[in-house]
């Protein structure tokens, strides 16, 4: 029937009702919308890591004086060969690998081993305050990740940092050895302890989502409690340490804040503060190899894990009836492991705070007598003795502006973010099954896998110079805002998808039926259903923005700085006092966010992760 | 073997609600019994009680002569030395696990040779008709071939008491067909003492060879399908079993063997009842005439249903409704007058205030 129709059309009416299919298809409300974000996330992640790439390879006007008989614009690989080879290749760009990938194999091995503990404790035991230690376990994802860096050099460093000496040393005498202050080590533990947060709340959700007649069955088998945990459930709880692993390795390989603050005194060097101490002098195309390499050593860590976990053995954990009716009895050990777990927690959650508002409270670092206690770095006026004259951070006009930055730049990005998620969760979801879907999925999780200082440095390559209708962006606070959504944009998909999934297929059908508009639709039936998802993405936004430092620390100029990249600041010009009390400035602005918020339509930390 | 299962006076609790109260159960060796009850009625509660996988608040259990729990004496026996197998209401496959170590786990455990092993998995298969599978995923299968894998797994211990926790409930209605079948023919061949839990009257009234009909952790009543059926024990299980549900109305015994309903009358052994009763009566136990004769009473067919083997109508007076079956294909059609006789050795008579059987 249908062929006999086609035949009997003239070659122009088989046009037209081509193209009137086209046109039917084009306009339908989620196609558009994946066009158009198509074309978005092409601007603010293909062409800036093109440019990247192309900025490795072109001679620039600095170059000018290395390379004899070029002109700009000109190709050259003197940039990969320089990096890439003998001694400078050795000491700009191995070492720092080298360094990286042990920082974020420690951080990550650590955080797990902390996670899945504290995980299988809440989940699977009788332990006593479940709610509690659950509530502090996110503590962490507040904070800015180097907050513990900090406190580290409060109790650990020695005199070769700024030439005062830490907590240890003043009490102990002796001075502290390099490996405790600095380096490796306290990287790692500064770091592991900061992103635990991650592997508790995924493995946690995870346990509590298996069955748990898939024990059950173990147990009427004969099992024991370890054969159990052994054969049964830890291969189930799998899936959800790798999408930990992944998130934490890619986090830790770009982070900069931990190796800055504790690498740099004895020149212990990441790719992530090569990178910055490159593009400090400007030396774009250097910086830029580095942060390629960085870049394809985390995509290939992810690609590597996901091919371990495999696909055969990947399955969705169906959904259990979320409760255990027996738990592990942990009897005489109780009180030890509550102990444990209540001292590990004030380390992690409490003791930075302390250290560093103490700090904060010390004239001269480092002299611990009480005399020495003062308000000058909250409240001084600014006295030529103290900190080269400037004044306490509540009278200093800069940290009011940066303060005001990291406020405006937070809510921006979430607005923003919030948006996309909508956006792109409603192209993803409508579009199920379709490529084109499938495209916007997959464009949406790239800057995922790109660290975060690196995801920075693809921008300064990007918006020196106009580009299309974008005019040049470097050195404004719209490129911050713009890098910042751009970062979020796997997460804001991610979100999206989930809280438009909750809304089943059959109601926004009925809506269409009664008549109702695509944009009609929307606004009435999908997104009253969804909003509260969108509203703890809100949040979740705000809080990662606010602590975000290896994203931006490229990118911030001192009219456009934050909080954050002040802290950096205080601590390369040795004022670790005023360091000190920005950080708890920032630290008390995000938790007063999160309190605002939260109370606002019952937005969750854990219902923005997407559980 | 001979392992019946008994339970004496058994409790749980969750918090306050009492989920199993004081409950004592024989099920005797070879016997398929079902726990038969709505959901929240305490019947798969039992079940986890038995197979050790809930913790009693009081009372004993035996399997066999072995004392495998007891609150006085403080004894509990781990599930895995119960020796006991269990079917789960979604299967419990684990996922990472292919068809063979599923199988395999349990018997590892119990340390069993390689050909042993091999030998039960190949035979367990066999009669589960699902030989050839040893090497799939749980994902990789239909859910009815999940359900038999399940089965198989169970099997392949040899446990001396199978229980099930209504292992259909996730069929398609077909497959369900399919599998009481198999779990029969299944029980016939193995001779195990079954227990087995479901809300589904039909599945317990086919299958089992007693059904325990329970409500809020009780009992309500001990007895083989067809006593189940045609006697039963109180209102609640009258009204439970059966489908389409029982006719049951309002009466007064007015004299010896005699109900008044108001309208009409009905004759039926009333042994020393006097006072307010509920008549309880079997669709199919109410037979239609198109004519008056004797002993009818006059009713209207609000609306007539067939389905092929039988036709229900649902017959109005006044504000009396009455569900009727009949076999075959009715002649009547809708609104149209009709009389009604009862079958009266099917009627059944329930004291209004206790809510039981009437009975000499």
């Amino acid at each position: 029937m249908a062929v006999a129709l086609q035949e009997s059309q003239s070659p122009g009416q088989l046009w037209q009702a081509r193209l009137r299919r086209f046109v039917r298809w084009i306009t339908t409300p989620h196609v558009i919308l994946s066009i158009i974000m198509i074309v978005v996330m092409f601007y603010l992640v293909i062409i800036p890591l093109y440019r990247m790439v192309v900025t490795t390879i072109t001679v620039s006007e600095m170059d000018l004086r290395m390379i004899q008989g070029v002109e700009v614009g000109d190709l050259t690989l003197y940039h990969w060969i320089r990096m890439l080879t003998g001694k400078i290749g050795q000491l700009m760009t191995y070492e720092p690998l080298v360094h990286s990938v042990t920082v974020a194999l420690g951080a990550t091995f650590l955080a797990l081993a902390i996670g899945g503990l504290m995980a299988w404790l809440v989940c699977r035991t009788d332990i006593p305050g479940r709610e509690t230690i659950h509530m502090l376990a996110q503590v962490p994802y507040i904070m800015p990740s180097w907050t513990i860096a900090m406190a580290w050099l409060v109790l650990f460093k020695n005199q070769k940092s700024g030439g005062t000496m830490g907590l240890l040393e003043f009490i102990t005498g002796a001075p502290t050895p390099d490996w405790l202050a600095y380096g490796a080590f306290p990287i790692i533990v500064s770091s592991g302890l900061h992103y635990y947060t991650f592997f508790f709340l995924f493995i946690s959700a995870a346990l509590l989502s298996i069955d748990s007649c898939l024990e059950e069955a173990g147990e009427l088998a004969g099992a024991g409690r370890w054969r159990i945990m052994r054969k049964i459930t830890f291969p189930l709880v799998i899936p959800a340490i790798a999408s930990g692993f992944i998130m934490t390795f890619s986090k830790a390989m770009g982070t900069f804040g931990g190796p800055n603050v504790l690498g740099l005194p004895v020149r212990y060097y990441t790719l992530s503060t090569m990178l910055k101490s490159n593009t400090g002098i400007g030396n774009n195309g250097d910086a830029f190899v580095t942060g390629i390499v960085l870049i394809l050593f985390a995509m290939v860590t992810v690609m590597l894990n996901q091919k371990i976990v495999g696909t055969r053995k990947s399955y969705e954990t169906i959904g259990g009836r979320g409760f255990m009716s027996k738990k592990v009895k942990l009897r005489n050990f109780k009180p030890i492991i509550v102990a444990g777990v209540v001292v590990f927690q004030f380390i992690i959650a409490v003791l930075p705070l302390v250290l560093l508002i103490v700090s904060s409270f010390m004239l001269r670092d480092g002299n611990y007598s009480l005399e020495n206690f003062t308000l000058a770095h909250w409240l001084g006026k600014g006295d030529i003795k103290i900190n080269s004259g400037e004044p306490g951070i509540l009278r200093n006009p800069k940290v009011w502006m940066g303060a005001w930055n990291s406020i405006r730049l937070s809510i921006l990005t979430a607005l923003f973010t919030a948006l996309s998620g909508v956006i792109l969760g409603y192209a993803i979801v409508k579009g199920r099954g379709t490529r084109l879907s499938k495209i916007v999925e997959q464009m949406s999780f790239i800057p995922y896998v790109i660290p975060g200082i690196a995801f920075g440095a693809v921008y300064i390559a990007m918006f020196t110079k106009p580009v299309g209708p974008i005019p040049a962006l470097y050195g404004t606070f719209a490129l911050l805002v713009v890098v910042s959504v751009a970062k979020h944009l796997p997460f804001s998909a991610r979100s999206g998808v989930s809280a438009m999934l909750q809304v089943s297929k059959e109601l926004e059908e009925a809506a269409s039926l009664a008549g109702a508009t695509p944009w009609r639709r929307f606004v009435r039936i999908i997104f009253p259903l969804t909003s509260t998802g969108f509203v703890s993405g809100f949040l979740l936004t705000f809080i990662s923005t606010m602590r975000e430092l290896s994203l931006i620390i490229l990118l911030v100029t001192p009219t456009t700085a934050v909080l954050a990249s002040m802290t950096m600041r205080y601590i390369e010009n040795g004022n670790d006092q005023q360091a000190n009390a920005v950080i708890i400035l920032l630290i008390v602005l995000v938790m007063l966010g999160n309190f605002i918020i939260s109370r606002f339509r019952g937005g969750s930390l854990k219902k923005g992760l997407g559980m | 073997m001979e392992t019946p299962i008994i339970v004496k006076n058994l409790t749980k609790k969750f918090g306050d609600v009492v989920a199993v109260n004081n409950v004592s159960i024989t099920i005797e060796p070879h016997e398929f019994l079902t726990l038969l009850g709505p959901s929240g009625c305490g019947k798969t509660t039992l079940l986890r009680c038995i197979a050790g996988l809930e913790d009693p608040d009081d009372g004993e259990i035996y399997i066999g002569d072995k004392l495998i729990y007891s609150h006085v004496k403080g004894i509990s026996v781990p599930p895995g030395q119960r020796e006991l197998g269990m079917v789960f209401q979604n299967y419990a496959l684990w996922p990472h696990m292919t068809v063979y170590k599923n199988m395999t786990f349990a018997l590892e455990i119990q340390k069993l040779s390689k050909e042993e092993m091999d030998r039960r998995v190949k035979e367990s298969l066999e009669e589960v008709k699902m030989s050839g599978y040893e090497d799939r995923y749980p994902r990789e299968m239909s859910g009815g071939q999940q359900q038999r894998i399940a089965l198989a797994r169970m099997l392949a211990y040899r446990p001396r008491v199978f229980l099930m926790d209504e292992p259909l409930s996730n069929l398609d209605a077909r497959l369900r067909m399919d599998m009481r079948t198999e779990l029969k023919r299944l029980h016939h061949i193995s001779d195990a003492t079954t227990l087995y839990v479901t809300h589904d009257q039909l599945e317990a009234m086919t299958m089992s060879s007693k059904i325990a009909v329970m409500k809020l952790g009780v009992i309500q009543q001990l007895d083989t399908p067809d006593k189940v059926y045609h006697f039963p024990g109180n209102l609640f299980v009258a009204d439970f079993i059966g489908n389409p549900k029982i006719n049951l109305m309002p009466g007064w015994v007015s004299r010896q063997d005699l109900v008044d309903m108001g309208k009409f009358n009905i004759p039926v052994k009333t042994y020393n009842k006097r006072g307010d009763v509920v008549v309880g009566l079997r669709p199919e136990d109410i037979i239609v005439h198109d004519t008056p004769t004797d002993n009818t009473v006059e009713f209207t067919a609000y609306s007539v249903l067939p389905s092929g083997a039988d036709t229900t109508i649902i017959a109005h007076m006044g504000d009396t409704e009455l569900i009727i079956k009949e076999m075959g294909v009715s002649k009547i059609q809708m609104d149209q007058k009709i009389w009604l006789s009862f079958k009266q050795d099917a009627i059944n008579l329930y004291d209004k205030e206790t809510e039981d059987l009437i009975q000499s």
